[in-house]
Protein backbone atom coordinates (compact mmCIF):
# COMPACT_ATOMS: atom_id res chain seq x y z
CA UNK A 1 0.00 0.00 0.00
CA UNK A 2 1.29 3.41 -0.95
CA UNK A 3 -1.12 5.67 0.86
CA UNK A 4 -1.26 6.41 4.56
CA UNK A 5 -4.88 7.53 4.38
CA UNK A 6 -7.49 8.59 1.84
CA UNK A 7 -6.48 12.27 2.04
CA UNK A 8 -3.01 11.36 0.86
CA UNK A 9 -4.54 9.41 -2.03
CA UNK A 10 -6.61 12.34 -3.26
CA UNK A 11 -3.78 14.82 -2.71
CA UNK A 12 -1.27 12.78 -4.75
CA UNK A 13 1.68 14.47 -3.10
CA UNK A 14 0.43 17.91 -4.05
CA UNK A 15 -0.22 16.99 -7.68
CA UNK A 16 -3.82 16.00 -7.13
CA UNK A 17 -5.15 18.60 -9.55
CA UNK A 18 -3.05 17.27 -12.41
CA UNK A 19 -3.46 13.56 -11.74
CA UNK A 20 -7.19 13.67 -11.14
CA UNK A 21 -7.63 16.28 -13.85
CA UNK A 22 -6.16 13.73 -16.22
CA UNK A 23 -7.97 10.61 -15.06
CA UNK A 24 -11.17 12.57 -14.55
CA UNK A 25 -11.25 13.83 -18.12
CA UNK A 26 -10.46 10.31 -19.36
CA UNK A 27 -13.40 8.95 -17.40
CA UNK A 28 -15.69 11.70 -18.68
CA UNK A 29 -14.51 11.07 -22.24
CA UNK A 30 -15.13 7.33 -22.08
CA UNK A 31 -18.55 7.72 -20.50
CA UNK A 32 -19.48 10.41 -23.03
CA UNK A 33 -18.40 8.20 -25.92
CA UNK A 34 -20.41 5.24 -24.68
CA UNK A 35 -23.51 7.38 -24.13
CA UNK A 36 -23.22 9.01 -27.54
CA UNK A 37 -22.78 5.65 -29.25
CA UNK A 38 -25.79 4.28 -27.41
CA UNK A 39 -27.87 7.30 -28.41
CA UNK A 40 -26.84 6.87 -32.06
CA UNK A 41 -27.78 3.21 -31.91
CA UNK A 42 -31.22 3.98 -30.46
CA UNK A 43 -31.78 6.55 -33.19
CA UNK A 44 -30.91 3.99 -35.86
CA UNK A 45 -33.37 1.50 -34.40
CA UNK A 46 -36.05 4.17 -34.23
CA UNK A 47 -35.51 5.03 -37.89
CA UNK A 48 -35.67 1.35 -38.82
CA UNK A 49 -38.93 0.79 -36.99
CA UNK A 50 -40.44 3.86 -38.63
CA UNK A 51 -39.34 2.61 -42.01
CA UNK A 52 -40.84 -0.82 -41.37
CA UNK A 53 -44.15 0.61 -40.20
CA UNK A 54 -44.19 2.93 -43.23
CA UNK A 55 -43.75 -0.10 -45.47
CA UNK A 56 -46.60 -1.91 -43.77
CA UNK A 57 -49.10 0.93 -43.66
CA UNK A 58 -51.10 1.21 -46.87
CA UNK B 1 -26.11 12.19 -106.39
CA UNK B 2 -22.91 13.50 -104.92
CA UNK B 3 -20.37 10.89 -104.11
CA UNK B 4 -18.63 11.60 -100.87
CA UNK B 5 -15.06 10.52 -101.07
CA UNK B 6 -14.37 8.11 -98.27
CA UNK B 7 -11.55 9.22 -96.11
CA UNK B 8 -10.01 7.62 -93.10
CA UNK B 9 -10.52 9.51 -89.87
CA UNK B 10 -7.90 12.14 -89.10
CA UNK B 11 -5.11 10.77 -86.91
CA UNK B 12 -5.91 10.95 -83.20
CA UNK B 13 -3.88 13.59 -81.37
CA UNK B 14 -0.83 12.33 -79.54
CA UNK B 15 -0.87 12.34 -75.76
CA UNK B 16 1.46 15.33 -75.71
CA UNK B 17 -0.87 17.28 -77.96
CA UNK B 18 -3.86 16.37 -75.80
CA UNK B 19 -2.16 17.49 -72.62
CA UNK B 20 -0.94 20.71 -74.19
CA UNK B 21 -4.44 21.42 -75.48
CA UNK B 22 -5.88 20.86 -71.99
CA UNK B 23 -3.31 23.10 -70.39
CA UNK B 24 -3.80 25.97 -72.83
CA UNK B 25 -7.53 25.61 -72.62
CA UNK B 26 -7.44 25.91 -68.82
CA UNK B 27 -5.22 28.98 -69.10
CA UNK B 28 -7.55 30.59 -71.64
CA UNK B 29 -10.59 29.93 -69.46
CA UNK B 30 -8.84 31.40 -66.45
CA UNK B 31 -7.69 34.40 -68.46
CA UNK B 32 -11.32 35.42 -68.85
CA UNK B 33 -11.75 35.38 -65.11
CA UNK B 34 -8.82 37.41 -63.90
CA UNK B 35 -10.32 37.74 -60.47
CA UNK B 36 -8.91 34.35 -59.45
CA UNK B 37 -5.34 35.40 -60.08
CA UNK B 38 -5.97 38.74 -58.41
CA UNK B 39 -7.45 37.02 -55.35
CA UNK B 40 -4.38 34.85 -54.83
CA UNK B 41 -1.95 37.71 -55.20
CA UNK B 42 -4.03 40.04 -53.07
CA UNK B 43 -4.41 37.50 -50.27
CA UNK B 44 -0.69 36.80 -50.19
CA UNK B 45 0.16 40.48 -50.04
CA UNK B 46 -2.46 41.37 -47.46
CA UNK B 47 -1.60 38.58 -45.02
CA UNK B 48 2.09 39.42 -45.25
CA UNK B 49 1.31 43.09 -44.63
CA UNK B 50 -1.01 42.46 -41.70
CA UNK B 51 1.58 40.75 -39.55
CA UNK B 52 3.91 43.74 -39.10
CA UNK B 53 0.83 45.78 -38.22
CA UNK B 54 -0.05 43.27 -35.56
CA UNK B 55 3.44 42.59 -34.24
CA UNK B 56 5.12 45.98 -34.44
CA UNK B 57 7.57 47.60 -36.83
CA UNK B 58 10.77 46.54 -35.07
CA UNK B 59 12.93 45.32 -37.94
CA UNK B 60 14.92 42.84 -35.91
CA UNK B 61 11.79 40.92 -34.94
CA UNK B 62 10.35 41.09 -38.42
CA UNK B 63 13.53 39.78 -40.00
CA UNK B 64 13.44 36.88 -37.57
CA UNK B 65 9.87 35.83 -38.23
CA UNK B 66 9.67 37.01 -41.84
CA UNK B 67 10.46 33.67 -43.52
CA UNK B 68 7.80 31.91 -41.48
CA UNK B 69 5.16 34.55 -42.10
CA UNK B 70 5.82 34.71 -45.82
CA UNK B 71 5.67 30.95 -46.12
CA UNK B 72 2.44 30.67 -44.13
CA UNK B 73 0.86 33.44 -46.20
CA UNK B 74 1.86 31.66 -49.41
CA UNK B 75 0.57 28.35 -48.09
CA UNK B 76 -2.80 29.83 -47.14
CA UNK B 77 -3.13 31.58 -50.49
CA UNK B 78 -2.35 28.31 -52.29
CA UNK B 79 -4.72 26.33 -50.08
CA UNK B 80 -7.62 28.69 -50.65
CA UNK B 81 -7.22 28.52 -54.42
CA UNK B 82 -7.27 24.69 -54.55
CA UNK B 83 -11.05 24.48 -54.54
CA UNK B 84 -11.14 25.98 -58.01
CA UNK B 85 -9.08 23.24 -59.61
CA UNK B 86 -11.94 20.96 -60.57
CA UNK B 87 -15.09 22.78 -59.53
CA UNK B 88 -15.72 24.74 -62.74
CA UNK B 89 -15.28 21.69 -64.96
CA UNK B 90 -17.39 19.62 -62.58
CA UNK B 91 -20.20 22.15 -62.77
CA UNK B 92 -20.41 22.25 -66.55
CA UNK B 93 -19.87 18.53 -67.15
CA UNK B 94 -16.51 18.70 -68.91
CA UNK B 95 -14.88 16.81 -66.05
CA UNK B 96 -16.92 13.72 -66.86
CA UNK B 97 -15.79 14.05 -70.46
CA UNK B 98 -12.20 14.03 -69.28
CA UNK B 99 -12.83 10.75 -67.49
CA UNK B 100 -14.00 9.21 -70.76
CA UNK B 101 -10.91 10.31 -72.64
CA UNK B 102 -8.45 7.79 -74.06
CA UNK B 103 -5.59 9.60 -72.39
CA UNK B 104 -4.83 8.16 -68.94
CA UNK B 105 -6.51 10.27 -66.28
CA UNK B 106 -3.41 10.87 -64.11
CA UNK B 107 -1.75 12.68 -67.02
CA UNK B 108 -4.83 14.82 -67.63
CA UNK B 109 -4.93 15.66 -63.93
CA UNK B 110 -1.24 16.61 -64.06
CA UNK B 111 -1.94 18.98 -66.95
CA UNK B 112 -4.75 20.63 -65.01
CA UNK B 113 -2.53 20.95 -61.96
CA UNK B 114 0.17 22.55 -64.10
CA UNK B 115 -2.27 25.13 -65.43
CA UNK B 116 -3.58 25.81 -61.94
CA UNK B 117 -0.07 26.23 -60.57
CA UNK B 118 0.88 28.70 -63.30
CA UNK B 119 -2.01 30.86 -62.14
CA UNK B 120 -1.89 30.42 -58.38
CA UNK B 121 1.60 29.20 -57.44
CA UNK B 122 3.92 31.01 -59.82
CA UNK B 123 2.46 34.46 -59.01
CA UNK B 124 3.38 33.86 -55.36
CA UNK B 125 6.97 33.12 -56.35
CA UNK B 126 7.13 36.28 -58.44
CA UNK B 127 5.60 38.49 -55.75
CA UNK B 128 7.70 37.10 -52.90
CA UNK B 129 10.84 39.25 -53.31
CA UNK B 130 8.73 42.38 -53.03
CA UNK B 131 7.17 41.18 -49.80
CA UNK B 132 10.52 39.94 -48.53
CA UNK B 133 11.74 43.54 -48.71
CA UNK B 134 9.06 44.48 -46.22
CA UNK B 135 10.68 42.10 -43.77
CA UNK B 136 14.20 43.26 -44.56
CA UNK B 137 15.38 39.82 -45.62
CA UNK B 138 18.92 39.77 -47.02
CA UNK B 139 19.45 39.06 -50.71
CA UNK B 140 20.60 35.46 -50.31
CA UNK B 141 17.60 34.67 -48.14
CA UNK B 142 15.33 36.20 -50.77
CA UNK B 143 16.77 33.89 -53.39
CA UNK B 144 16.25 30.87 -51.17
CA UNK B 145 12.72 32.05 -50.47
CA UNK B 146 11.94 32.20 -54.16
CA UNK B 147 13.50 28.79 -54.75
CA UNK B 148 11.64 27.14 -51.89
CA UNK B 149 8.37 28.75 -52.96
CA UNK B 150 8.94 27.58 -56.53
CA UNK B 151 9.45 23.98 -55.44
CA UNK B 152 7.04 24.16 -52.54
CA UNK B 153 4.03 25.65 -54.32
CA UNK B 154 4.32 22.86 -56.89
CA UNK B 155 4.08 20.31 -54.07
CA UNK B 156 1.18 22.22 -52.55
CA UNK B 157 -0.70 22.23 -55.85
CA UNK B 158 -0.09 18.51 -56.35
CA UNK B 159 -1.16 17.53 -52.85
CA UNK B 160 -4.06 19.99 -52.88
CA UNK B 161 -5.38 18.38 -56.05
CA UNK B 162 -6.01 15.14 -54.14
CA UNK B 163 -8.03 17.05 -51.56
CA UNK B 164 -9.91 18.96 -54.26
CA UNK B 165 -10.84 15.71 -56.01
CA UNK B 166 -11.99 14.06 -52.78
CA UNK B 167 -14.25 16.96 -51.76
CA UNK B 168 -15.75 17.54 -55.20
CA UNK B 169 -19.34 18.72 -54.99
CA UNK B 170 -19.71 18.28 -51.24
CA UNK B 171 -21.28 20.86 -48.99
CA UNK B 172 -18.78 23.08 -47.17
CA UNK B 173 -16.11 21.62 -49.44
CA UNK B 174 -13.74 24.56 -48.91
CA UNK B 175 -13.50 23.88 -45.21
CA UNK B 176 -13.24 20.13 -45.73
CA UNK B 177 -10.50 20.59 -48.29
CA UNK B 178 -8.48 22.77 -45.94
CA UNK B 179 -8.90 20.30 -43.08
CA UNK B 180 -7.85 17.33 -45.22
CA UNK B 181 -4.92 19.01 -46.87
CA UNK B 182 -3.38 20.92 -43.95
CA UNK B 183 -1.60 17.93 -42.32
CA UNK B 184 -0.23 17.01 -45.71
CA UNK B 185 1.14 20.54 -46.17
CA UNK B 186 3.13 20.57 -42.96
CA UNK B 187 6.37 18.89 -44.14
CA UNK B 188 6.54 21.32 -47.07
CA UNK B 189 6.04 24.25 -44.71
CA UNK B 190 8.65 23.01 -42.25
CA UNK B 191 11.29 22.46 -44.92
CA UNK B 192 10.43 25.59 -46.92
CA UNK B 193 10.45 28.12 -44.13
CA UNK B 194 13.27 26.24 -42.42
CA UNK B 195 15.45 26.57 -45.50
CA UNK B 196 15.20 30.36 -45.50
CA UNK B 197 15.89 30.52 -41.78
CA UNK B 198 18.83 28.19 -42.14
CA UNK B 199 20.23 30.44 -44.86
CA UNK B 200 19.82 33.49 -42.65
CA UNK B 201 21.47 31.87 -39.66
CA UNK B 202 24.46 30.79 -41.71
CA UNK B 203 23.78 27.06 -41.57
CA UNK B 204 23.12 26.77 -45.29
CA UNK B 205 19.86 25.72 -46.86
CA UNK B 206 21.04 22.68 -48.83
CA UNK B 207 19.60 20.12 -46.46
CA UNK B 208 16.16 21.70 -46.35
CA UNK B 209 16.05 22.32 -50.09
CA UNK B 210 17.02 18.70 -50.79
CA UNK B 211 14.21 17.48 -48.56
CA UNK B 212 11.82 19.89 -50.24
CA UNK B 213 12.83 18.41 -53.60
CA UNK B 214 12.31 14.92 -52.23
CA UNK B 215 8.79 15.85 -51.14
CA UNK B 216 8.15 17.25 -54.63
CA UNK B 217 9.38 14.04 -56.27
CA UNK B 218 7.11 11.98 -54.06
CA UNK B 219 4.17 14.26 -54.79
CA UNK B 220 4.89 14.23 -58.51
CA UNK B 221 4.72 10.44 -58.64
CA UNK B 222 1.87 9.83 -56.23
CA UNK B 223 -0.53 12.76 -56.40
CA UNK B 224 -1.74 12.71 -60.02
CA UNK B 225 -2.51 9.03 -59.61
CA UNK B 226 -4.23 9.54 -56.23
CA UNK B 227 -6.19 12.55 -57.50
CA UNK B 228 -7.33 10.55 -60.54
CA UNK B 229 -8.52 7.75 -58.24
CA UNK B 230 -10.35 10.29 -56.10
CA UNK B 231 -12.01 11.81 -59.19
CA UNK B 232 -13.28 8.39 -60.25
CA UNK B 233 -14.62 7.83 -56.73
CA UNK B 234 -16.37 11.20 -56.79
CA UNK B 235 -17.88 10.85 -60.23
CA UNK B 236 -19.04 7.24 -60.27
CA UNK C 1 -7.31 -21.86 -44.04
CA UNK C 2 -8.25 -18.27 -44.66
CA UNK C 3 -11.35 -19.06 -46.68
CA UNK C 4 -13.79 -19.74 -43.79
CA UNK C 5 -13.11 -16.21 -42.55
CA UNK C 6 -14.45 -14.70 -45.76
CA UNK C 7 -17.97 -15.62 -44.74
CA UNK C 8 -17.79 -12.76 -42.27
CA UNK C 9 -17.48 -10.31 -45.14
CA UNK C 10 -21.25 -10.76 -45.42
CA UNK C 11 -22.84 -7.98 -43.38
CA UNK C 12 -25.38 -10.25 -41.74
CA UNK C 13 -22.72 -12.67 -40.51
CA UNK C 14 -20.47 -9.88 -39.30
CA UNK C 15 -23.40 -8.28 -37.48
CA UNK C 16 -23.92 -11.50 -35.56
CA UNK C 17 -20.23 -11.98 -34.83
CA UNK C 18 -19.82 -8.41 -33.62
CA UNK C 19 -22.87 -8.80 -31.42
CA UNK C 20 -21.40 -11.84 -29.73
CA UNK C 21 -17.94 -10.35 -29.30
CA UNK C 22 -18.41 -6.84 -28.04
CA UNK C 23 -19.76 -7.66 -24.58
CA UNK C 24 -16.68 -9.81 -23.95
CA UNK C 25 -14.48 -6.93 -25.04
CA UNK C 26 -16.05 -4.53 -22.59
CA UNK C 27 -15.83 -7.02 -19.73
CA UNK C 28 -12.18 -7.67 -20.58
CA UNK C 29 -11.53 -3.94 -20.71
CA UNK C 30 -13.08 -3.42 -17.30
CA UNK C 31 -11.11 -6.25 -15.72
CA UNK C 32 -7.78 -5.31 -17.26
CA UNK C 33 -8.40 -1.67 -16.46
CA UNK C 34 -9.16 -2.42 -12.85
CA UNK C 35 -6.04 -4.55 -12.47
CA UNK C 36 -3.84 -2.05 -14.29
CA UNK C 37 -5.08 0.96 -12.35
CA UNK C 38 -4.87 -0.88 -9.05
CA UNK C 39 -1.26 -1.74 -9.74
CA UNK C 40 -0.61 1.80 -10.92
CA UNK C 41 -1.98 3.49 -7.84
CA UNK C 42 -1.48 1.00 -5.06
CA UNK C 43 1.47 -1.18 -5.98
CA UNK C 44 3.80 0.93 -8.11
CA UNK C 45 6.09 3.00 -5.90
CA UNK C 46 6.48 6.76 -5.90
CA UNK C 47 8.97 8.02 -8.45
CA UNK C 48 12.15 9.49 -7.01
CA UNK C 49 12.27 12.48 -9.38
CA UNK C 50 8.68 13.11 -10.33
CA UNK C 51 6.79 12.28 -7.18
CA UNK C 52 3.19 11.25 -7.57
CA UNK C 53 2.54 13.22 -10.75
CA UNK C 54 4.22 10.53 -12.84
CA UNK C 55 1.17 8.33 -12.35
CA UNK C 56 -0.45 10.17 -15.23
CA UNK C 57 1.79 8.02 -17.39
CA UNK C 58 -0.53 5.08 -16.74
CA UNK C 59 -3.17 6.67 -18.94
CA UNK C 60 -1.08 9.00 -21.10
CA UNK C 61 1.08 6.35 -22.74
CA UNK C 62 -1.78 3.91 -23.40
CA UNK C 63 -3.87 6.72 -24.91
CA UNK C 64 -1.01 7.75 -27.21
CA UNK C 65 -0.33 4.20 -28.33
CA UNK C 66 -4.00 3.53 -28.96
CA UNK C 67 -4.42 6.70 -31.00
CA UNK C 68 -1.71 5.44 -33.34
CA UNK C 69 -2.72 1.77 -33.33
CA UNK C 70 -6.32 2.66 -34.14
CA UNK C 71 -5.24 4.86 -37.04
CA UNK C 72 -3.17 1.99 -38.42
CA UNK C 73 -6.17 -0.30 -37.99
CA UNK C 74 -8.29 2.18 -39.96
CA UNK C 75 -5.68 2.16 -42.70
CA UNK C 76 -5.68 -1.65 -42.68
CA UNK C 77 -9.48 -1.86 -43.07
CA UNK C 78 -9.30 0.86 -45.73
CA UNK C 79 -6.77 -1.10 -47.76
CA UNK C 80 -8.89 -4.23 -47.36
CA UNK C 81 -11.96 -2.37 -48.52
CA UNK C 82 -10.30 -0.89 -51.59
CA UNK C 83 -8.73 -4.23 -52.45
CA UNK C 84 -11.67 -6.59 -51.91
CA UNK C 85 -14.48 -4.05 -52.35
CA UNK C 86 -16.12 -5.33 -49.15
CA UNK C 87 -18.63 -3.02 -47.48
CA UNK C 88 -17.74 -4.19 -43.98
CA UNK C 89 -14.18 -2.89 -44.31
CA UNK C 90 -15.29 0.66 -44.92
CA UNK C 91 -17.77 0.45 -42.05
CA UNK C 92 -15.11 -0.88 -39.65
CA UNK C 93 -12.80 2.01 -40.50
CA UNK C 94 -15.62 4.47 -39.87
CA UNK C 95 -16.53 2.72 -36.62
CA UNK C 96 -12.96 2.96 -35.32
CA UNK C 97 -12.40 6.64 -36.04
CA UNK C 98 -14.27 8.30 -33.13
CA UNK C 99 -12.54 6.15 -30.52
CA UNK C 100 -9.17 6.88 -32.10
CA UNK C 101 -9.87 10.59 -32.10
CA UNK C 102 -10.91 10.43 -28.44
CA UNK C 103 -7.68 8.70 -27.43
CA UNK C 104 -5.71 11.22 -29.47
CA UNK C 105 -7.35 14.11 -27.63
CA UNK C 106 -6.87 12.37 -24.26
CA UNK C 107 -3.21 11.84 -25.08
CA UNK C 108 -2.76 15.56 -25.69
CA UNK C 109 -4.79 16.52 -22.61
CA UNK C 110 -3.04 14.17 -20.18
CA UNK C 111 0.31 15.07 -21.72
CA UNK C 112 -0.29 18.74 -21.01
CA UNK C 113 -1.35 18.03 -17.44
CA UNK C 114 1.77 15.94 -16.97
CA UNK C 115 4.03 18.55 -18.51
CA UNK C 116 2.91 21.48 -16.41
CA UNK C 117 3.99 20.20 -12.98
CA UNK C 118 7.03 18.37 -14.32
CA UNK C 119 8.55 20.72 -16.83
CA UNK C 120 6.70 23.94 -16.04
CA UNK C 121 4.92 24.20 -19.35
CA UNK C 122 1.56 23.03 -20.69
CA UNK C 123 2.90 22.52 -24.19
CA UNK C 124 6.16 21.99 -25.96
CA UNK C 125 6.72 21.74 -29.70
CA UNK C 126 8.69 18.53 -29.68
CA UNK C 127 8.33 15.93 -32.41
CA UNK C 128 5.96 13.61 -30.60
CA UNK C 129 3.52 16.18 -29.26
CA UNK C 130 3.41 18.05 -32.56
CA UNK C 131 2.87 14.83 -34.51
CA UNK C 132 0.10 13.83 -32.08
CA UNK C 133 -1.58 17.18 -32.66
CA UNK C 134 -1.41 16.68 -36.42
CA UNK C 135 -2.81 13.16 -35.95
CA UNK C 136 -5.84 14.79 -34.33
CA UNK C 137 -6.27 16.88 -37.48
CA UNK C 138 -6.04 13.72 -39.58
CA UNK C 139 -8.79 12.09 -37.52
CA UNK C 140 -10.91 15.24 -37.75
CA UNK C 141 -10.44 15.37 -41.51
CA UNK C 142 -11.43 11.72 -41.95
CA UNK C 143 -14.52 12.08 -39.77
CA UNK C 144 -15.58 15.35 -41.42
CA UNK C 145 -15.23 13.90 -44.91
CA UNK C 146 -17.11 10.67 -44.19
CA UNK C 147 -19.94 12.59 -42.57
CA UNK C 148 -20.19 14.99 -45.52
CA UNK C 149 -20.72 12.31 -48.17
CA UNK C 150 -24.21 10.88 -48.56
CA UNK C 151 -23.54 8.17 -51.13
CA UNK C 152 -22.34 5.11 -49.14
CA UNK C 153 -19.95 3.76 -51.77
CA UNK C 154 -18.33 7.12 -52.30
CA UNK C 155 -18.08 7.55 -48.53
CA UNK C 156 -16.31 4.21 -48.09
CA UNK C 157 -13.86 4.77 -50.93
CA UNK C 158 -13.09 8.44 -50.24
CA UNK C 159 -12.60 7.69 -46.54
CA UNK C 160 -10.34 4.79 -47.40
CA UNK C 161 -8.21 6.99 -49.65
CA UNK C 162 -7.89 9.65 -46.97
CA UNK C 163 -6.93 7.09 -44.31
CA UNK C 164 -4.28 5.52 -46.54
CA UNK C 165 -2.79 8.87 -47.61
CA UNK C 166 -2.77 9.86 -43.95
CA UNK C 167 -0.95 6.74 -42.82
CA UNK C 168 1.79 7.39 -45.36
CA UNK C 169 1.92 10.95 -44.14
CA UNK C 170 2.36 10.21 -40.44
CA UNK C 171 5.99 9.03 -40.59
CA UNK C 172 6.83 11.87 -42.99
CA UNK C 173 5.36 14.39 -40.57
CA UNK C 174 7.13 12.83 -37.62
CA UNK C 175 10.45 12.91 -39.43
CA UNK C 176 10.05 16.48 -40.64
CA UNK C 177 9.07 17.75 -37.19
CA UNK C 178 11.98 15.88 -35.60
CA UNK C 179 14.32 17.47 -38.15
CA UNK C 180 12.79 20.87 -37.48
CA UNK C 181 13.23 20.38 -33.76
CA UNK C 182 16.85 19.28 -33.74
CA UNK C 183 17.92 22.01 -36.15
CA UNK C 184 16.29 24.74 -34.13
CA UNK C 185 18.10 23.60 -31.00
CA UNK C 186 14.91 24.35 -29.19
CA UNK C 187 13.82 22.56 -26.10
CA UNK C 188 16.26 20.08 -24.70
CA UNK C 189 13.21 19.23 -22.72
CA UNK C 190 11.36 16.25 -24.03
CA UNK C 191 8.00 15.61 -22.56
CA UNK C 192 8.44 11.95 -23.30
CA UNK C 193 11.01 11.48 -20.59
CA UNK C 194 9.50 8.65 -18.62
CA UNK C 195 10.75 7.75 -15.19
CA UNK C 196 12.99 4.69 -15.19
CA UNK C 197 10.53 1.87 -15.17
CA UNK C 198 10.18 -0.33 -12.15
CA UNK C 199 8.60 -3.67 -13.06
CA UNK C 200 5.36 -2.83 -11.35
CA UNK C 201 5.10 0.42 -13.31
CA UNK C 202 5.60 -1.44 -16.57
CA UNK C 203 3.00 -4.05 -15.77
CA UNK C 204 0.49 -1.43 -14.72
CA UNK C 205 0.99 0.47 -17.96
CA UNK C 206 0.65 -2.72 -19.98
CA UNK C 207 -2.54 -3.63 -18.18
CA UNK C 208 -4.12 -0.25 -18.90
CA UNK C 209 -2.95 -0.40 -22.53
CA UNK C 210 -4.59 -3.79 -23.07
CA UNK C 211 -7.70 -2.47 -21.36
CA UNK C 212 -7.82 0.49 -23.78
CA UNK C 213 -7.30 -1.87 -26.70
CA UNK C 214 -10.16 -4.13 -25.60
CA UNK C 215 -12.36 -1.08 -25.08
CA UNK C 216 -11.54 0.26 -28.54
CA UNK C 217 -12.34 -3.09 -30.18
CA UNK C 218 -15.58 -3.38 -28.22
CA UNK C 219 -16.59 0.17 -29.09
CA UNK C 220 -15.83 -0.36 -32.77
CA UNK C 221 -17.82 -3.61 -32.91
CA UNK C 222 -20.76 -1.97 -31.14
CA UNK C 223 -20.69 0.98 -33.52
CA UNK C 224 -20.29 -1.10 -36.65
CA UNK C 225 -23.50 -2.97 -35.86
CA UNK C 226 -25.41 0.29 -36.07
CA UNK C 227 -23.60 1.22 -39.29
CA UNK C 228 -24.44 -2.17 -40.80
CA UNK C 229 -28.13 -1.74 -39.96
CA UNK C 230 -28.11 1.70 -41.59
CA UNK C 231 -26.29 0.53 -44.67
CA UNK C 232 -28.35 -2.64 -45.14
CA UNK C 233 -31.63 -1.11 -44.03
CA UNK C 234 -33.53 -2.26 -47.10
CA UNK C 235 -32.46 -5.88 -46.98
CA UNK C 236 -34.73 -8.69 -45.86
CA UNK C 237 -32.88 -9.66 -42.71
CA UNK C 238 -32.75 -6.10 -41.35
CA UNK C 239 -36.42 -5.51 -42.11
CA UNK C 240 -37.29 -8.76 -40.36
CA UNK C 241 -35.15 -7.76 -37.38
CA UNK C 242 -36.84 -4.38 -37.17
CA UNK C 243 -40.27 -5.92 -37.46
CA UNK C 244 -39.67 -8.39 -34.66
CA UNK C 245 -38.28 -5.62 -32.49
CA UNK C 246 -41.28 -3.41 -33.21
CA UNK C 247 -43.58 -6.31 -32.45
CA UNK C 248 -41.96 -7.04 -29.11
CA UNK C 249 -42.17 -3.35 -28.22
CA UNK C 250 -45.88 -3.33 -29.10
CA UNK C 251 -46.39 -6.36 -26.90
CA UNK C 252 -44.74 -4.54 -24.00
CA UNK C 253 -46.80 -1.40 -24.53
CA UNK C 254 -50.15 -2.33 -26.05
CA UNK C 255 -51.49 1.16 -25.32
CA UNK C 256 -48.97 2.70 -27.71
CA UNK C 257 -49.72 0.55 -30.71
CA UNK C 258 -52.32 2.96 -32.07
CA UNK C 259 -50.31 3.37 -35.25
CA UNK C 260 -51.12 -0.18 -36.41
CA UNK C 261 -53.16 -0.69 -39.57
Amino acid sequence: MNWANSEAFWAMGGYGLYVWGSFGVVAIGLVAEVLMARRASLQIWRNLRDEVSDNQAP
Amino acid sequence: MNKVALRSAPPAPSMGQTLWALLTRDLKVAARRQSDLATVVFFFGVVAALFPLAIGPEMGTLRLIGPGILWVAALLAAMLSMGRLFSADYADGSLEQLLLSATPLPFLVAAKIAAHWLLSGLPLVILSPLLALQFDLPGEAMKILMLTLLVGTLSLSLVGAVGAALTLGLRSSELLLSLLVLPLYIPTLVFGAGAVQAEMSGLGAQGHVSLLMAVLMLALFLCPWAAAAALKIALE
Amino acid sequence: MVLPWFQYAAPQRFYGLAGRLYPFCFVLAALLGAVGLYMGFFVAPTDAQQGEAYRIIFIHVPASWMSMVIYCAMAFWSALGLGFKTRISGLMAQALAPTGALFCFLSLWTGALWGKPMWGTWWVWDARLTSELILLFLYAGYMALTRAIDDPQRRDQAGALVALVGVINVPIIYFSVKWWNTLHQGSSVSMTQAPSMAHTMLWAMLGVTLACWAYAVGMALYRVRGLILQREHDTGWVQALAQSQAKSLNQENPAESGAGA
